[in-house]
């Protein structure tokens, strides 16, 4: 039965995918379907970055997208809030447009009295901005709603579904991650990085939904990962004891490696900031390849068109098997990576509180060498 | 297009912007709160696992000493039956000891009546018979004999 539906379901998918992918090169002049075909990476490119709009869908060519606002600082005017549907088809407004190439495409550029392009502060409320706020509005309603439910929790009755699955949740990263990782003192610590894993588990997740609230590749976008990872650093680094800066700077090596040449503090300086660097980027990267992947596998499905029905047919079969199993894949991913981040920033804040046992015990050996 | 790896200003602001108010609303109202409903509901639970156990060891006690105290009761109550059985069967013969008593008492009595009742017929008749011996003639020696035997006879048959 179940292997059935999976048939039943690929061969309706794939039925959806004809009348689309025949539009695709249908009616059009042969020069602007293979332009189309050729724009797959561009059109990966813009699905996985940011935008001033949300594209949600095409229909027969009209594009229906929700324009979002653009706040940026004009020098003749301050700061200034429009619509971005005034910026859409190349169009100017207050004298900012959008770069159609150079290093700023794609972003809003400013021409100053030279004539050349120059970038303006820029707030404006972005497709992952929007999806970040949207995301944020999501994880409050769900968490505050739950312990609102545990503060009215009489103790003597179990609490209601949505409460224990958030509970398991948020205990099973405090017990088995926060706690072990860190040790006793780790209450301190666990807002930030419970905050952090839900946070992330969140974006990956609405990631994951193709439409409108989700799709947005907020995770796979770096100013996101940047402040996460930033924020671990601070957590690592703001409440780390003597004895991990000591480990830094005066580390437990010969003589040699730490004077007059500061080899080994230079070493573990780097380190400080290269572990937060990676993940950052650990982050980035799978989600963005992720997206990206998903992306091209179901662009298959438009790029095997001018094949011939039958490869068409077949190979969306294969590109709609595909995107389901990397879909799925990717729900993993998404929680492996949340966990990932939360795991590593758990172990970096309690390698910052080494235990003074150690220091007693390097005292004693440095002692007996000399 | 700008690169994969450069943070976008505008990004960065809202990211950090809603991140921190994320953070702070949940580290004040939210996680704290869930994690110790949490931890206070595993306390109530071993509490309760405690209470539990030691109300089981009460009610056990309780049930011994409750079988004890049956036990005596039933002791007691058997003993009780006895001792009232004893009484009463004593009660019963002296009763009987009594009544047979009194029953005697009022045989002696009545037969002492009985006595002095004949006695005293026996002392009529006697005056009877010899007044009438000595109203009769005592001419026929024989007649007086038969007639002396006959009133014996007479008088033999009258307290029947």
């Amino acid at each position: 039965m179940r292997i059935n539906w999976g048939i039943r379901m690929v061969v309706g998918l794939a039925l959806i995918g004809c009348p689309v992918s025949s539009w695709a090169t249908g009616d059009r002049p042969h020069e602007e379907a293979s332009d189309r075909t050729l724009a797959v990476g561009d059109i990966i490119s813009e699905h996985t970055s940011d935008s001033y709009w949300w594209h949600i869908t095409t229909i027969n060519d009209r594009h229906i997208s929700l324009y979002l606002p653009v706040i940026v600082h004009s020098p003749d005017e301050g700061w200034i809030v429009f619509s971005s549907k005034r910026l859409a088809h190349g169009e100017t407004y207050s004298g900012f447009r959008l770069a159609a190439e150079g290093a700023y495409k794609g972003k809003i550029v400013g021409c100053n009295a030279a004539g050349e392009e120059y970038r303006p502060w820029d707030l404006s409320i972005t497709k992952n901005a929007l999806a970040i706020l949207i995301n944020a509005v999501i994880m409050l309603t769900i968490f505050l709603t739950a312990a609102r439910a545990c503060k009215r929790q009489p103790k003597n009755i179990a609490p209601g579904k949505f409460v224990c699955a958030i509970e398991i949740l948020v205990m099973n990263i405090e017990e088995e991650v926060i706690r072990k990782s860190i040790g006793d003192d780790y209450k301190r610590y666990s807002p930030y990085l419970l905050t952090a894993f839900f946070f992330i588990l969140i974006h990956n997740i609405m990631g994951l939904i193709p439409l409108f609230p989700g799709g947005a590749n907020t995770t796979g976008n770096i100013a996101v990962t940047l402040v996460l990872a930033l924020c671990t650093l601070i957590a690592v680094n703001l409440f780390g004891n003597r004895e991990y800066w000591k480990e830094i700077f005066w580390p437990d090596v010969p003589l040699w490696l730490k004077a007059p040449v500061p080899l080994m503090p230079v070493i573990e300086l780097f380190g400080v900031i290269s572990k937060p660097f990676a993940l950052m980027i650990r982050l980035l990267a799978n989600i963005f390849a992720g997206h990206t992947v998903m992306l091209a596998l179901t662009f298959i499905i438009f790029i095997t068109v001018k094949m011939g029905s039958g490869v068409n047919v077949g190979m969306t079969a294969f590109s709609v098997l595909m995107t389901v199993f990397m879909s799925v894949i990717e729900l993993l991913v998404a929680y492996i990576q949340a966990y990932v981040f939360t795991l590593l920033s758990a172990v970096f804040i309690g390698l910052s509180r080494p235990a003074a046992h150690h220091a007693v015990k390097t005292k004693k050996i440095n002692t007996e060498k000399i | 297009m700008p690169s994969l790896l450069t943070p976008d200003f505008g990004l960065l602001f809202w990211m950090l912007f809603s991140f921190l108010i994320v953070f702070g609303l949940l580290a004040k109202f939210g996680f704290p709160v869930i994690t110790r409903m949490v931890s206070e509901r595993q306390e109530h639970i071993s509490r309760s696992l405690k209470e539990a156990e030691e109300t089981g060891k009460k009610t056990l006690t309780i049930l011994e000493e409750t079988r004890r105290q049956q036990d005596e009761i039933l002791k007691q109550a058997v003993a009780d039956g006895e001792k009232i059985i004893r009484t009463a069967q004593q009660k019963a013969t002296e009763e009987t000891e009594k009544q047979l008593e009194a029953a005697r008492q009022q045989i002696a009595f009545l037969r002492e009546k009985a006595l002095h009742e004949i006695n005293a017929q026996v002392a009529i008749l006697s005056m009877d018979m010899a007044e009438k011996i000595l109203h009769r003639q005592l001419d026929d020696k024989a007649k007086e004999e038969a007639f002396i035997l006959q009133m014996l006879d007479e008088a033999e048959q009258l307290p029947k």
